[in-house]
């Protein structure tokens, strides 16, 4: 403790000798202290304001617009989730085995598909919105539909499944490979018995990091999946998810309670999903 | 043994045609955005559409240059707020952070990642914009300001943004400062520099690529970025006056006015989706230029 003491002190009389250091020292706490006071601020403030007004009619399974229940939008959101995952995780799985497990290095296919990637990462999802307007909703004539969102979303989270895949099945030591051949199983065997199962965790983290994407998107689902607030009829009758009710409710103005108790358990849900996806891969690490 | 050998080429194949998704999604996305939007541009004329100063649609006169001057301007904004905030929180993390605190607060930068859009709206149309409000109405009191505007404004929009892209720039400035080896800061300090000398005459320069690459991607979050924006700009659809002015960007006209939007109007949407997708496409070359050249040193 008395040694804590003097270093500081040390340091405080540097500090008083270079009183440039010291301003910048401090410039560098008070932006820290800001970012972390503006994140508790928006969490608290959301919460605070949105707790009171989590009352039974609002998980009603009656939609009226008196209670605005959140209900149907909650229902949609978990069935666009699902086959979005379904359409993405498949896809995303195989080509970074493709990528990982069979592409030769340097090869400028694999090149190519790195680069569409990060294309894929970079679009924003209005952008995608509007393509799954355009293609999905005109030109395959599916019309507003939970399909149409479905397939829109897959395509945005894909790149999120592909890159975390890929750094899983990078991380599993090459040692298991060899081993697996050397018992004389074949590539594919060793890819699904050996590889896949070790590189699990790393993949689930990425699959969770996409719902998390999946239910706070709004922009790609306003055109695709369209606003209807009831429950849906099927695939292929349109309804908003959880994300789209939330926008309504705020941009409409006319229930502002409503709109603080959705932002509650949209903020509780990300945050969960974020958090669950951290431990995932915190057991990837450990392995 | 011929049938295992079959099942190996076969699935060989399926992960093949996977990884072939990524590509033909993109190629589909170009397609389908250049064939409608192209054109309406054409019609309206090139020159006409990226630098006419008019939009409206009920006379026929489609001029995106107000909704492009207005993404510039709240990304500017954005840039301003967010930049030297996040690269010196990004040197606290990095430097000066305590061991015992740093996971909560690098799980809070996480955290700051995932909060939806819609909420971050949300939140700055009930604090922000008032806030905003209020600020303006007390400058034109003072004298500063010729209108107070309400509330709804670029400054409004720049800040929202400003917090968005943080986790974004905290995030790949801190693991490109980690990335310098610890002799750069060890020999400084050895020559005598301070521990902030050091840090920010020395680390920080090396890691400039890492640190223009997390503005860059910063830049293109911001400019894309919708739901937020739509909530606290007041999108008004002319070139602003001043910062306390509403704005329209490019992202907030698609989603405002699709919904009722047929014919040329409609096509003049898609269109403005092609001029941000275009803006898109060079930030993201950037990015992997600055990736790449990182990659080489």
């Amino acid at each position: 403790m008395s040694r804590n003491e003097v270093t500081l002190k040390q340091k405080m009389k540097s500090y008083t000798r270079t009183p440039g250091s010291l301003i910048v020292m401090l410039l560098v706490m008070l932006s820290a202290i800001l970012t972390f006071t503006v994140l508790i601020f928006l969490i608290a403030y959301i919460l605070i304001h949105g707790v009171p007004y989590l009352k039974p009619s609002l998980f009603s399974l009656n939609y009226s617009s008196e209670n605005a229940s959140l209900m149907p939008a909650l229902v949609n959101t978990v069935i666009m989730t699902f086959l979005s995952l379904l359409i993405a995780v498949p896809f995303g799985i195989f080509s970074a085995i493709f990528l990982e497990e069979y592409a030769k290095r340097g090869n400028r296919f694999v090149e190519i598909i790195r680069l569409t990637t990060e294309t894929l990462q970079g679009i924003p999802s209005i952008v995608y919105g509007l393509f799954g307007m355009l293609f999905f909703v005109s030109t395959c004539g599916w019309g507003f539909s939970i399909l149409a969102g479905a397939f829109t979303l897959s395509i945005m989270v894909l790149p999120l499944i592909m890159r975390s895949t890929e750094e899983a099945l990078k991380a599993v030591p090459d040692s298991y490979r060899e081993g697996s051949f050397g018992l004389g199983a074949g590539k594919l065997r060793t890819v699904f018995r050996i590889v896949l199962p070790s590189a699990i965790p790393g993949i689930l983290a990425g699959v969770i990091l996409a719902i998390g994407r999946i239910v706070g998107e709004t922009a790609a689902l306003i055109y695709t999946a369209g606003t209807v607030a009831d429950f849906p009829k099927g695939v292929m009758s349109s309804g908003r998810t959880l994300a789209v009710h939330m926008y309504n409710l705020a941009s409409e103005g006319l229930y502002m309670d409503q709109a603080y108790a959705t932002a509650v358990i949209l903020l509780v849900l990300v945050v969960g999903i974020n958090t669950l996806s951290g431990v995932a891969a915190k057991r990837l690490t450990k392995v | 043994m011929k049938s295992k050998a079959w099942t190996e080429r076969f699935m060989q194949g399926v992960f093949f045609i996977a990884a072939c998704a990524s590509v033909l999604a993109v190629a589909l996305i170009c397609v389908f955005l250049f064939a409608n939007g192209i054109p309406a541009m054409k019609e309206i004329g090139f020159g006409e559409f990226l630098s006419g100063q008019m939009w409206k649609p009920k006379n026929d006169i489609y001029g995106i240059l107000p909704m492009i001057i207005g993404s510039l301007y709240v990304t500017a904004g954005a840039i301003v707020f967010g930049v030297p905030i996040g690269i010196l929180t990004a040197v606290f993390m990095a430097f000066y952070c305590p061991k015992r605190i740093y996971k909560p607060l690098k799980t809070a930068t996480e955290l700051l990642a995932g909060i939806p859009s819609v909420v971050y709206g949300f939140f700055g149309l009930v604090v922000l914009v008032p806030v905003i409000r209020n600020l303006g109405r007390t400058l034109k009191e003072a004298g500063v300001l010729k209108s107070a505007g309400n509330g709804s404004s670029i400054l409004t929009a720049a800040l929202l943004l400003g917090m968005m892209i943080l986790p974004t720039i905290i995030g790949l400035t801190e693991s490109s400062l980690r990335a310098v080896p610890d002799q750069y800061y060890e020999g400084a300090v050895a020559l005598g520099a301070t521990h902030e000398r050091a840090i920010f005459r020395v680390v920080l320069p090396a890691a400039k690529s890492g640190v223009v690459a997390a503005i860059v991607l910063g830049v293109g979050r911001a400019i894309g970025e919708t739901m937020a924006v739509i909530m606290v700009a007041g999108n008004q659809a002319r070139i602003p006056s001043g910062i306390f002015r509403g704005v329209r960007t490019l992202t907030a006209n698609i989603v405002i006015e699709m919904g009722y939007a047929t014919g040329l109007h409609r096509e003049s949407l898609i269109a403005t989706g092609v001029v941000l997708f275009v803006f898109i496409l060079i930030i993201n070359f950037c990015v992997a230029f600055l990736n790449r050249r990182n990659d080489h040193e």
